[in-house]
């Protein structure tokens, strides 16, 4: 019997496959498709204190190997959340982690202060690298500063761990993994996407409407794997890997480089049962290696 | 909603760029509604990526139909596909058109590759009086398959009414006056929004949108559409792609 459980700092996961925030939703449109309860946990899509309607289109296109989004954050709001999203999330038997993202450090904490406080909620991931909004978002997730007050504002009002998801658009991640530590901060997430465009070569027009997109998918997992060795070489700290895992296979590496556990997004838009198909990957890629706890492919390059 | 895998059965080109895929899929084939479409991934690798919107044209027996355009890397790969060959699919999605309620004459009216949905809309018909307005650039470029009571409306007059389809339709509109009619519109964003504006606080009127999109169930919120109240958008994936006429704004 391989043990598939991980822990991330205090946060124990049955197993280390993550459903990406935005990628989900609140859980019940994907739930029609692939048990969840079979996973390591969802992400629920970013919360702001005010439900926010996102921008207007186009707000996707597709490019090589990956995509483009600027989605723009449109969410529920966290009453709304509490009201209606919560009640189902608690039937999934799966572990939930409560994405955040806001205009300001206040609003930040804020919301973290009232999610706190309901139990279906297992730990929370601070979106601190949004590159679709104007207030909030990168903003906040290239400035040493902001993310160190954020980290430990956000940890002073709640008990529950906090993991900070990181932007790629930086030039030395590992800094900003390392002030996620210093205040506290339970883990990091790497990465968000990256900064990205298309433009239409006949009506000379951006591909989005908001110019600017995060780009996603097979084609941003070299970067995001660069990304999170850097910090597991550099930095003390759990991560759970993020970009273009798009099988199996594509989760080992991240595990080999460092990651803890990892989060799978844009596949969920394509296969909406690739979590359940990994799992069982993993299984059997375990058994080849004779590799009995999973933990165990952590960090474990050979460089 | 569910991910199958069908056998193609058959490819079949209808004018120079429009085909008819046929699929065994029937599990599909049973949960259909008119107006509803599928999300298919075209080929297993990485490029394309995302699986591409169509609406289901038709059933029969075990059998879907998906008529449509080559407009792209992804349309132009499924152009070739062979007999047998094997496609992934999920569906079906969004909420179909409404066939119930008191009326005559549907009155179908479609631009391009937007009849597409109408031959199973026909189907699911049966007992009204049906008109079916199609509307293409030129007379090599109309799509017939499947429709009945034809109006033919082609932008350079060589075939039918010389001009647009909604044109078309309201020179003929005074010979309805004293029925009960609803429309069906489906097409490029123009002519729905011409539309929308003829059937304002006349007609009784759905439209099909279209929309790029990720998933087609909600999850990646990436094909919005206007609310018409000024609260926010819809999604065409879950909320549509068929609306009533006065739910939206077209851009």
């Amino acid at each position: 019997m391989i043990d598939l459980s991980v822990q991330i700092g205090r946060l124990k996961l049955k197993n280390p496959v993550l459903l990406a925030s935005g990628t989900v939703g609140y859980g019940n449109e994907i739930a029609e498709f692939t048990d969840l309860s079979k996973l390591g946990g969802i992400v629920t899509k970013s919360l702001s204190l005010k439900p926010r309607i996102g921008n207007p289109p186009q707000r996707i296109c597709e490019t090589a190997s990956g995509m483009l989004n600027a989605i723009g954050l449109a969410n529920v709001g966290v009453e709304v959340f509490i009201k209606e999203k919560i009640p189902f999330l608690k039937k999934l038997n799966t572990t939930i982690i409560c994405n955040i993202a806001a205009s300001s450090i206040e609003e930040y904490v804020e919301c973290t202060r009232i999610l706190t406080q309901e139990d279906a909620i297992a730990a929370f991931e601070i979106n601190v690298s949004c590159p679709n909004v104007k207030e909030g978002g990168l903003e906040f997730g290239n400035n040493l500063q902001a993310v160190a007050k954020i980290t430990e504002k956000v940890k002073a009002v709640t008990d529950k761990p906090v993991i900070i998801k990181l932007s790629p658009n930086v030039s030395r991640i590992s800094e900003f993994a390392k002030i996620v530590k210093d205040n506290g901060g339970d883990a990091v997430s790497a990465i968000n996407t990256l900064v990205g465009t298309a433009f239409d070569i006949w009506t000379r027009k951006p591909k989005i409407k908001n110019i600017t997109g995060g780009l996603s998918g097979p084609a941003i997992k070299p970067v995001a794997l660069a990304k999170v060795l850097e910090i597991s070489r550099n930095v003390e700290i759990p991560i759970i890997g993020i970009g273009g895992i798009m099988n199996w296979k594509d989760a080992v590496e991240f595990m080999i480089v460092g990651a803890s556990a990892f989060q799978i997004g844009t596949v969920n838009f394509i296969n909406p049962k690739a979590g359940e198909e990994i799992i069982d990957g993993l299984i059997e890629y375990c058994k080849k290696m004779s590799i009995n706890r999973i933990s165990d492919l952590t960090a474990s390059y050979e460089i | 909603m569910f991910t199958v895998l069908s056998t193609v059965e058959s490819l079949e080109r209808l004018n120079k760029n429009t085909f008819l895929l046929k699929v065994k899929a029937p599990q599909l084939a049973t949960a259909i509604k008119p107006g509803q479409f599928c999300n298919i991934k075209v080929s297993d690798a990485d490029y394309p990526l995302l699986r591409r919107p169509f609406s289901v044209c038709y059933t029969d027996g075990d059998t879907v139909y998906f008529m449509f355009d080559i407009q792209g890397e992804g349309t132009r790969i499924l152009a070739e596909k062979k007999t047998g060959d094997q496609l992934d699919i999920l569906g079906p999605l969004g909420n179909g058109f409404n066939t119930e309620g008191d009326f005559e004459v549907a009155v179908l009216i479609g631009g391009g590759i937007g009849v597409a949905p109408f031959p199973l809309l026909i189907k699911h018909l049966e007992g009204k009086e049906i008109l079916t307005f199609v509307g293409a650039r030129n007379s090599e470029q109309l799509i017939k398959w499947g429709m009945r009571n034809i109006l033919v409306a082609t932008d350079d007059g060589s075939e039918g009414f010389n001009g647009n389809v909604i044109a078309y339709f309201q020179s003929e509109a005074n010979k309805l006056e004293n029925k009960k009619i609803r429309i069906f519109g489906c097409g490029p964003n123009p002519m729905l929004k011409a539309l929308q504006k003829v059937a304002e606080k006349k007609y009784d009127c759905q439209l099909s949108i279209e929309s790029a999109m990720a998933c087609g169930f909600g999850i990646c919120q990436g094909c919005p559409v206007k609310k018409s109240d000024g609260m926010g958008y819809y999604l065409v994936c879950k909320d549509g792609p068929v609306f009533n006429s006065d739910q939206i704004v077209i851009e």
